[in-house]
């Protein structure tokens, strides 16, 4: 029966009828209390009872109840079966409850004008709000500079590399480098935004303002200009995640026989062509996850931008997470937020599955 | 390689070769510790400067400015008001235990979830539904493009629905789920690496499977572990987003605080470096401590 386990185990499990009976009870019982207790609240925000809850909490609790005893029967029912069961459960109910329901639910509110002031509370509007996306034209603005920001991974994949080479070659202080070069991915990016958005980039005693205006550059404003602005969003999300990049890529160079790259050496590859031909190649499948991830994280990016510019100048350096989160604070409209917020994770999906379909065919032939 | 002649001139060329090369490459060592540490630098010595001092932009304390306690007064954590009473100071300590309790907790219960989940996933096959393991696992590990804007609004309704909102407990559920993709897929590499010769072993001794995975798996899959705990702390101790949505008064966490404090117009330099310096200290601090750990928890997963 369990072909593909890993582990066999071989018990003669004795259910009594009894301790299955009782674990169909608890979980049905269970369940029964779930629907009664979510029910009564539904009535009631109807509007047809009055129980006198405040809030929906009486319903989470049974939810939380029913959801132990789903597991809690697992084990009584199926005995062995169940433990193994028991491993994975928790966390697929936990993923199911805090990530597959609120998106269910965010799809019922993409397609409503709800204000949350408004006491009118939430009303269907069909289609009123995509008709709103498609004429924003700061929406598609935010896009456009996410693919801006997406490309910047690029040149950070080249600095990581560059630094991943350097910690890998033989060196003395190696540790000591490393946490160097760690630590900015171990800050929050709130403090990084003043650090560096606020106090090292001020124009008129700023170091950096100073080095620049040392360098020739007498009028030194970084977020003056939209161009500007966005280089200078980049510079600072890059100097905080290149770390991130550079950690997976030293791991790769670390995992590199010693042997392939002295057979290359004995064949007489030096330099630039050992690495183009022999490390490089057997680095793409590290630097594909690596590149991978940062782009997840980089389409996360929003703390940085909300606490230097805000967006601005004019939009020139929002974020689609930015752009969400300034939307909903001016205007609170959670109906209209939730649709950008589903669009861009329709992206996102079409996107990476074109992205990983693409790295799979390019890596084949190497593997 | 044993030379025992080193003067020939072919020699002396490589020698040089070799010299720049050396420098060439701690000359760029230097330069990016540099840039990953000057900021840093930087906002520890404002925390020290007066008006005047930030104003001709000093760089050196005792060479440029005389340091002074300045920044750290008005936190309430200098030597001179450390015994006083300090509304920023409590204020202060508020945000950072609601940080600590919230990244701890939330970084604590992903690791559990996301242990249990990853050793049923290596060791035994499922079926729930139409899904296999391998299914089970993309399900997990996808979890991690979703942006967390997409989340946001409905977990705002939602938690006001449910009088979640500005609560420690909604923080730390929402982190939770955020870093469990991560944890999942660090301990599914720990725990393939473990040979399951170990656990037939003790189940042949006639221990039950949990009874294995406790006593003989998980000791051995602790740095892994630790790994994983490690890098969700520092993931959740600097989440902004959401603690800015979803918390007001009661609950805020140290970002949030930061941030609010950014906003306020005529900042005193001195102050907002003292707490931003505040506020990163703990994380420079476990990142000097245990790096060999958060290097191998994201170097997990890149090489297989």
């Amino acid at each position: 029966m369990n072909t593909g386990d890993l582990l066999h185990v071989v018990t003669n499990d004795n259910i009594s009828p009894a301790r299955a009976g009782f674990g169909r009870a608890i979980l049905w019982g269970s369940v029964g209390l779930f629907l009664l207790v979510g029910l009564l609240q539904t009535l009631q925000a109807g509007g047809h009872l009055e129980l006198g809850f405040t809030n929906w909490r009486p319903t989470l609790y049974s939810y939380a109840l029913m959801s132990a005893c789903l597991c809690w029967a697992q084990v009584l029912i199926r005995g062995e079966q169940g433990k193994r069961v028991l491993f994975v459960l928790p966390a697929v109910l936990f993923v199911l409850s805090l990530a597959i329901i609120p998106l269910i639910f965010g799809l019922i509110i993409a397609f409503s004008d709800w204000n949350l002031s408004s006491p009118l509370g939430r009303q269907f509007n069909g289609l009123d709000n995509v008709r709103q996306m498609w004429g924003d034209p700061f929406y598609w603005n935010a896009l456009k500079n996410m693919v801006w920001y997406a490309l910047a991974i690029l040149a950070e994949y080249t600095i990581a590399f560059g630094l991943a080479l350097l910690l890998n070659a033989e060196i003395r202080a190696r540790k000591f480098f490393r946490v160097a070069f760690l630590l900015p991915l171990m800050l929050s990016p709130v403090a990084v935004s003043w650090m560096i958005g606020k106090s090292m980039t001020e124009i008129r005693f700023g170091p950096i303002a100073r080095l620049a205006r040392a360098l020739g550059w007498d009028n030194p404003s970084f977020f003056g200009t939209p161009e500007m602005a966005r280089a200078t969003i980049m510079l600072m999300d890059a100097w905080t995640y290149i770390p991130f990049m550079m950690i997976m890529l030293l791991a790769g160079l670390q995992a590199i026989p010693k042997e392939l790259q002295e057979a290359a050496k004995v064949d007489g590859a030096k330099g630039w062509r050992a690495f183009w031909e022999v490390t490089f190649p057997l680095m793409l499948p590290v630097s594909v996850t690596a590149l991978l991830i940062r782009l997840i994280f980089k389409l996360k990016l929003a703390d940085i931008i909300i606490n230097v510019t805000s967006g601005g100048p004019g939009g020139a350096t929002d974020s689609v997470t930015s752009f969400i989160f300034r939307e909903y604070r001016d205007r609170s409209n959670v109906g209209y937020g939730t649709l950008l917020a589903i669009v861009y994770l329709v992206f996102i999906i079409i996107a990476m599955l074109g992205l990983l379909k693409l790295a799979d065919r390019w890596l084949r032939p190497q593997t | 390689m044993t030379q025992i002649f080193k003067d020939s001139d072919t020699d002396l060329a490589h020698r040089a070769k070799w010299f720049t090369g050396r420098v060439a490459i701690y000359g760029a060592l230097s330069l990016w510790a540099f840039i990953a540490l000057f900021p840093i630098y930087w906002t520890l010595t404002t925390s020290f400067k007066k008006a005047p001092d930030v104003m001709k932009g000093a760089m050196v304390p005792w060479v440029d400015y005389r340091p002074d306690w300045l920044g750290w007064k008005s936190l309430g954590l200098s030597p001179a008001t450390i015994g006083q009473e300090s509304t920023v100071r409590a204020e202060f300590l508020g945000r950072f235990m609601n940080s600590l309790t919230i990244s701890v907790s939330a970084s604590v219960l992903a690791v559990i979830l996301g242990s249990l989940a990853a050793y049923g996933l290596s060791r035994f096959s499922y079926k729930f539904l139409w899904m296999k393991n391998s299914d089970i696992s993309f399900f997990f590990i996808s979890q991690l493009i979703l942006p967390p804007v997409v989340l946001a609004l409905p977990f705002l309704v939602l938690y006001k629905e449910l009088a979640l909102l500005d609560s420690r407990i909604g923080l730390i559920l929402l982190y939770t789920l955020t870093v469990l993709p991560i944890v999942i897929w660090i301990m599914r590499d720990q725990f393939a690496g473990i040979p399951t010769e170990l656990e037939e072993a003790a189940l042949v001794d006639g221990l039950s499977i949990w009874g294995a995975f406790l006593t003989i798996v998980l000791p051995i899959a602790l740095p892994g572990m630790v790994a994983a705990l490690i890098l969700s702390l520092v993931l959740t101790w600097n989440e902004y987003f959401f603690a800015a949505l979803l918390t007001s008064t009661h609950a805020n966490t140290l970002p949030v605080m930061v941030a609010s404090q950014t906003g306020s117009q005529g900042i005193s330099w001195w102050s907002m470096a003292a707490l931003s310096w505040a506020a990163i200290l703990p994380l420079i601090v476990i990142g000097v401590i245990l790096e060999r750990y958060i290097i191998k928890g994201m170097a997990a997963g890149a090489v297989k």
